[in-house]
């Protein structure tokens, strides 16, 4: 049960271009993850610029696994850039 | 109260003549005074394009205001706002408490780099204590 999860967690750790393959059986230690960007202390919702780095062509939220910041960086991320939408500053949509 | 900063943003028509745009502005800074808060800073974002239409409209005016204050003007701003039909959209955002946390976050960074220098000094200083 529990290496079920741990397996499970390694998988999704696993991004594209790992070299590791999923279906051996030998052990493989867990590595902790670390954010892969830096974010500013201060998320500013007006910021468009900067915002707009965390937003694909389709103009939804970049998900946490591709863009490599913290939960909590996360967290404040979405909330800017759902303020900003409000605004209009940002679209929801992009066709 | 403890003071409390907000930042209120609105969108005003983009057909409103410029006289009275201006004079919107003023009657904002003289309800909040009026209602105990102070302005902090005015900003006017001037004419931009919006992002998706609002009521019909693809272009608007950006006010930035920065208020200091209890909260109470913010209450009768925000009515008044949402019965005006000049301005389109509004937003408040409280930034007090973010930005106290990122001044923290930010002190506590230094603070640890400060450490670090003083543990371990950089390679020309003493190349071997550097391992």
């Amino acid at each position: 049960m529990i290496d079920r999860e741990v397996d499970e967690v390694r998988d999704r750790d696993m991004m594209a271009g790992s070299e590791e393959q999923f279906g051996d059986k030998a052990p493989r230690r867990y590595q902790r993850r670390r954010p892969r960007q830096v974010v500013p202390d201060y998320i500013d919702w007006k910021d468009v610029e900067f915002l707009r780095q965390f937003i694909p062509e389709r103009g939804k939220i970049m998900p946490r696994r591709i863009s490599g910041v913290t939960a909590k960086d996360q967290r404040r991320i979405a909330t800017a850039i759902k303020r900003a939408r409000s605004m209009a500053l940002l679209p929801f949509v992009w066709e | 109260m403890a003071n409390r900063t907000y930042e209120v943003m609105y969108i005003v028509d983009p057909e409103t003549p410029a006289d009275k745009l201006t004079k919107l502005n003023e009657a904002v800074g003289n309800l909040i005074e009026k209602e105990g808060g102070t302005v902090v800073r005015m900003d006017d974002g001037g004419r931009r394009s919006l992002a998706y239409p609002i009521k019909k409209k693809t272009e608007g005016f950006y006010i930035l205001f920065e208020i200091e204050g209890t909260g109470q003007e913010i209450l009768e701003l925000e009515r008044r706002m949402r019965v005006n039909d000049m301005i389109i959209r509004f937003i408040t955002v409280r930034v007090d408490e973010d930005r106290k946390k990122a001044d923290k976050m930010k002190a506590k960074r230094e603070k640890r780099a400060a450490t670090r220098a003083k543990f371990r000094p950089t390679e020309e200083a003493a190349p071997e204590a550097a391992v």
